[in-house]
């Protein structure tokens, strides 16, 4: 049994990538709070806020979690739970009514 | 950052990571259920305190803040150890160990306070899948932080070389996970009100 990786090596992303990464966490957790009270945002807010969470979501996942640079496999053990749980979340939710206004 | 795999698997990939992103990803169907549990029932409960009325978005989105900087640590510190830098690994899990410890800090001060203005696990509707979703979340971050505090004795005792990257990556993973956690959290229960 050889002691060699059969798999390359990943290269994990640099300090500088970690901090611009930290940077725009800052900036998008700062426009989230700012649009929470901001009565004009009112209309839309829950779509710009889940898609600002989810920009924030993949932005950790991508390059803290090195899902963008590991294998692909990783990305499979994680992606079809996650989706499975949005999908039965989001089942749920219309079974017990929850998008039904009033 | 590189990182040599230790030994070959059917895969091609270290047994240990991949179980890690398995679990990982059965957390995704725990804290789906979770959250999905806290949605059917806003709303609808009969009497208050209501989100509305409780919830302290100031304070919470300090909260948020800091367990982002704690990924960021978290991240930093994992790349020292790589490099065999041993005392900035020190000091990176340390401050990841703190920033967590700071969060629940946060989590108790609020929980404290929503107790003292009514709202308990037994009040409503709302305080049945709040204190439920974020005290699961507080405890994955109480686990995290010991993890973190064990990595931290090993550094001090030379056993965290660049050999054992692969321990404080997959501490990572779990660290950074329950981040993301927290910022679906973030939005569903207190920004989406």
């Amino acid at each position: 049994m050889s002691d060699q990786p059969t798999v390359p090596e990943h290269r994990h992303p640099g300090t500088g990538t970690y901090l611009a990464v930290a940077a725009v966490l800052t900036i998008i957790t700062l426009v989230e709070v700012g649009v929470f009270y901001v009565p004009a945002f009112k209309p839309v807010l829950v779509p710009v806020l889940l898609v600002l969470s989810s920009a924030k979501f993949a932005l950790v996942v991508m390059f803290y979690m090195h899902l963008k640079s590991d294998h692909k496999l990783f990305t499979l053990v994680f992606s079809l739970p996650l989706m499975l749980a949005l999908g039965v979340g989001l089942a749920l939710l219309f079974l017990y009514g929850a998008f039904v206004r009033g | 950052v590189t990182h040599a795999h230790a030994h070959t698997t059917s895969t091609g990939l270290d047994n240990r990571k991949l179980a890690f992103w398995t679990f990982i990803g059965s957390e995704c169907l725990l804290f789906g259920s979770l959250i999905s549990t806290y949605l059917i029932y806003k709303g609808r409960s009969v009497r208050g305190p209501t989100p509305q009325e409780i919830l302290n978005i100031p304070l919470t989105s300090v909260s948020t803040f800091d367990l982002l900087m704690s990924s960021l640590a978290m991240v930093l510190a994992l790349a020292a150890v790589a490099r065999g830098d041993r005392v900035r690994a020190r000091v990176w899990l340390g401050a990841t160990a703190l920033l967590g410890a700071i969060f629940l800090g946060f989590q108790a001060y609020e929980f404290t306070a929503f107790v003292h203005e009514g709202l308990t696990i037994t009040t409503n509707l709302f305080g049945s899948t709040f204190f439920t979703l974020t005290g699961f979340h507080g405890g994955h971050v109480f686990v995290g932080v010991v993890w973190l505090l064990t990595l931290l004795v090993r550094s001090f005792q030379g056993k965290l070389g660049p050999d054992k990257a692969l321990n404080v990556e997959i501490a990572g993973l779990y660290w950074h996970f329950v981040d993301v956690v927290w910022i679906v959290i973030f939005t569903v229960v207190y920004l989406i009100q």
